[in-house]
């Protein structure tokens, strides 16, 4: 046999290989850590429990909103229009409930119905059409903004509904005042997605097809995925998860802004990179998304704890936080290409 | 082996607007043998393949699949009813895991969950059936290419495989990693699965191989068992030896005899590594040098490292008798190191822009964006040149896609030209195109060459190059094996005596 040795491959392990994917979300649990750390050293007061709670709070609809995000990014995709459609969601919910009358108790699952069925067009158009998702979901970000300020353009104050009233309620773990902390409702609402996201990514056909579609569209689909379904399947979640966002939102505030969200979106795509998911698709974690939710509240935490800086230094830290990340993706990403050649 | 054939293509044909890809074709593949379809480029194999696999509709013909006919809309049609295909790209996701990319779309499960572990215990057996032992819940990734096909192919046998088609599977692996390979096919040829193995490497053909089907053309020139066929006569099948009666295109006396005049470009030691073996080569002015080899020998990687378009990593290269650094097409290009790629469409023409545009493109970057060439001045070029290489429809604002191939290659050579380079490298300029188009550009180049200008000319047809060139390289498995150069030397069977006698060595 002539054929001589073109390349030549170390004999490498398996134990250490694959572990690569850990990275990124090892680097953001790692961030947090030392955050919090830094905060405990320079801060007073920092060591309260409830610091940590209050991520869950005032995040809320932004984490649930950023697990849709990640289904939509781990098939390799983009979706803008989450903003625009959770502001959209909580003024139809607004508008059905005071003006028309409606009962909350059918409002809600309308709107729930509303943002499914919205996301699965989308999907549908950037699947049958060939539409990149950037723009297909852009037209949703003008469209859903758009009929939001139609409904109206200030805000709907929801207080008079009594069902809006539960979202708030706190549960107390332990006594506030000796070192326990509370939740309100809606951050149950926020655990319970990244739960149910977890499993379905992890452990059904639906969501490792989401996986191979995003690791390589072709391949799925000569390997017979459903890619469709599949595609037009993260949409859809992203949709639900936006129409969430939007009932989340009208629990915390009690009313709605037509003006709420606006630039959300982008919040959410920083907090699934942050989170160590692979912006071209096919590698990441809905729980790295939930440190990339804690490390963008964690930022504005320590910048309200610092005093002396405004809020626009968060933007600049998370600004420098996602180039980070980008390129330590790229890096991990080159290496890995290196050792299949 | 059962003598009742598995598949049965007859009187295939298959036009590509205008071009015959395959005109008239018979195959027969019985269970449990493995059986090459050999040609070289262009020569038909990925067309039957794809006829077969229900890619492309064949415009005649009929397939039987175990005596019944056939006919498929798309692969997926076709791995149903147990015609499987692994490409030389790995057509699975490696961001998931190997029992994950086995069972994709029909894991096991629990109620909706997938059921993790047996779907582990189920992936190693079916790698233990074939023969290899891999931790089944890494990524695909942590494994080289030589393993992911072979997972490929254990996915393709679990869906029932009866016929398997592997398309060039042993391009990108080392020798360790084809023995694999060869033992899983052998390991699967005893179970009565029938292969279709297509490579460019001789010998792993004979290796394996129990017959072979060879295409010239698009034209069957026929099959034989493996051991009624020696590697000469195949190479002989391949490439095909009756010359084509080009107008009077002769081979020249040589007007420069080696070690006369100082070379142009000297390449010492020059080689990357995985693409092509250290190897000296002078160009002299006025010289056309060929290079000969089957694909896959390293033609164009030799043509590549001389342009500049790879970056070499041992040796060195020199112009003039001075060495060149940084070494790049536009450095090349700024040098006199002009390079017409073998894939006109992909890496040469913008097939959008029209003729004229396509002509000065080369002129213009060289220039510079900002001085552009008066129109006056660009439209008697381009008419200039459209008349001197007789392009037709002689209309410069017609977009280059609507020419044909020939007009095409003709429209790339004119650009070159344009810029008056010391040293032209074609690589395939005549694939493809018709006898027409080929006796001009073969004229152009014995033209140029009286003018001085150095040709490095590479062809699938020996007796084009060796109708051309003054010296011939003769390459070989990705290593330049010979240089001929004595008038005696200028032969077809030479050429094919020594790629033969090279690999016998071996």
């Amino acid at each position: 046999m002539s054929t001589t040795t073109l390349t030549e491959r170390s004999d490498r392990s398996t134990l250490f290989d694959g572990l690569g994917r850990y990275i990124p979300i090892a680097a953001t649990i790692g961030l947090l850590i030392a955050m919090y750390a830094g905060g405990l050293a320079n801060y007073s007061n920092f060591d309260n429990p409830q610091l940590i709670a209050d991520l869950f709070i005032g995040n809320a609809a932004l984490l649930i909103i950023a697990v849709g995000m990640t289904f939509v990014i781990l098939s390799g995709g983009i979706d803008l229009s989450v903003g625009s459609m959770m502001a959209f969601s909580t003024m139809a919910l607004a508008w059905m409930t005071v003006e028309l009358g409606l009962p909350a108790e059918i409002a809600v699952p309308v709107v729930l119905v509303f943002g499914t069925g919205s996301g699965m067009f989308t999907g549908a158009v950037i699947h049958y059409f060939k539409v990149q998702p950037f723009i297909a979901t852009l037209a949703g970000l003008f469209l859903y903004r758009g009929l939001t300020l139609q409904i109206s353009d200030r805000d709907v104050s929801i207080r008079e509904i009594e069902f809006f009233s539960w979202g708030m309620d706190r549960v107390e773990f332990g006594n506030v005042r000796e070192g326990g902390f509370s939740l309100p409702h809606i951050s149950f609402i926020a655990f319970a997605v990244v739960i149910i996201a977890f499993i379905v990514l992890h452990y059904t056909r639906f969501g490792r097809s989401v996986y191979a579609v995003g690791g390589s569209e072709q391949s799925a689909l000569l390997m017979g995925l459903p890619t469709a379904r599949t595609k037009v399947g993260v949409y859809a979640v992203s949709g639900f998860c936006a129409a969430l966002g939007g009932v989340v939102a009208a629990y915390a505030t009690r009313s709605a802004n037509p003006l709420a969200g606006v630039g959300l979106e982008l919040d959410a795509i920083a907090a699934v990179v942050i989170g160590g998911t692979l912006l071209t698709g096919g590698s990441g974690f809905v729980l790295g998304t939930v440190a990339g939710v804690m490390v963008m509240g964690m930022i504005s935490t320590i910048i309200a704890f610092q005093g002396n800086l405004n809020s626009w230094w968060a933007r600049i830290a998370v600004g420098v936080l996602l180039l980070a990340f980008i390129l330590l993706q790229r890096f991990l990403g080159r290496s890995g290409e290196k050792r299949k050649t | 082996m059962s003598d009742e054939p598995i598949v049965q293509m007859a009187g295939i044909t298959k036009d590509f607007t205008g071009v015959r890809a395959l005109e008239s074709v018979d195959f027969t593949l019985r269970p449990g043998e493995i059986h090459a379809i050999m040609g070289e480029n262009g020569a038909g194999k990925s067309t039957l393949i794809k006829v077969l696999t229900g890619v492309h509709a064949p415009d005649a013909g009929r397939i039987l699949l175990d005596g019944e006919p056939v006919r498929f809309h798309s692969p997926g049609q076709a791995q149903a009813a147990g015609i499987s295909t692994v490409y030389q790209e790995v057509n699975l996701t490696d961001n998931l895991s190997v029992a994950e990319n086995l069972f994709a779309g029909r894991e096991p499960r629990l109620g909706p969950f997938i059921n993790f572990r047996a779907m582990r215990r189920k992936a190693s057996a079916l790698l233990d059936q074939i023969g290899i032992d891999l931790n089944v819940a890494a990524p695909l990734s942590s494994y080289s290419i030589a393993m992911q096909q072979l997972v490929a192919i254990a996915r393709a046998v679990d869906f029932e495989a009866k016929v398997l088609i592997l398309d060039e599977p042993t391009s990108s692996l080392d020798r360790d990693e084809v023995e694999v390979l060869m033992r899983v096919m052998r390991k699967l040829a005893g179970d009565g699965v029938a292969m279709v193995f297509i490579s460019h490497f001789l010998d792993q053909v004979y290796e394996v191989c129990d017959r072979m089907t060879v295409l010239r053309n698009g034209k069957l020139v026929g099959d034989w068992d493996t051991d009624a066929l020696p590697e000469n006569e195949l190479i002989g099948h391949m490439l095909g030896r009756e010359v084509e009666t080009l107008e009077a295109i002769e081979h020249r006396p040589d007007r420069w005899p080696p070690g006369d005049a100082a070379p142009l470009v000297s390449a010492e030691g020059l080689g990357r590594r995985g693409s092509i073996a250290p190897f000296d080569l002078d160009v002299r002015e006025g010289e056309v040098v060929g290079l000969a080899g089957l694909l896959g020998s390293g033609r164009t990687e030799t043509a590549r490292l001389i342009a500049g378009a790879d970056r070499h990593d041992s040796g060195s290269l020199s112009l003039d008798g001075s060495k060149l650094r940084g070494h790049n097409p536009r450095t090349a290009a700024a040098r006199g190191i002009g390079f017409c790629p073998e894939n006109r469409k992909t890496e040469g023409l913008v097939p959008d822009l029209s003729v004229a545009e396509n002509i000065v493109l080369a002129m213009q970057a060289a220039r510079g964006w900002a001085r552009t060439i008066p129109p006056a001045r660009r439209d008697k070029l381009v008419a200039e040149f459209i008349a001197k290489l007789d392009i037709r429809p002689a209309d410069p604002h017609l977009p280059v896609k609507n020419l044909s191939g020939g007009n095409q290659q003709k429209v790339l050579l004119a650009r070159w030209m344009l810029l008056q380079p010391r040293l032209l490298i074609l690589d395939e300029p005549t694939r493809g195109i018709d006898v027409g188009a080929k006796a001009d550009i073969q004229r152009l180049v014995n033209e140029l060459s009286d003018d001085g200008m150095a040709v490095m000319f590479i062809s699938a047809e020996l007796d084009e190059v060796t109708r051309l060139s003054d010296r011939i390289a003769v390459l070989r498995d990705r290593e330049m094996i010979d240089i001929l150069g004595a008038e005696s030397e200028m032969t077809t069977e030479r050429i094919v005596d020594t790629i033969v006698a090279k690999g016998g060595e071996q």
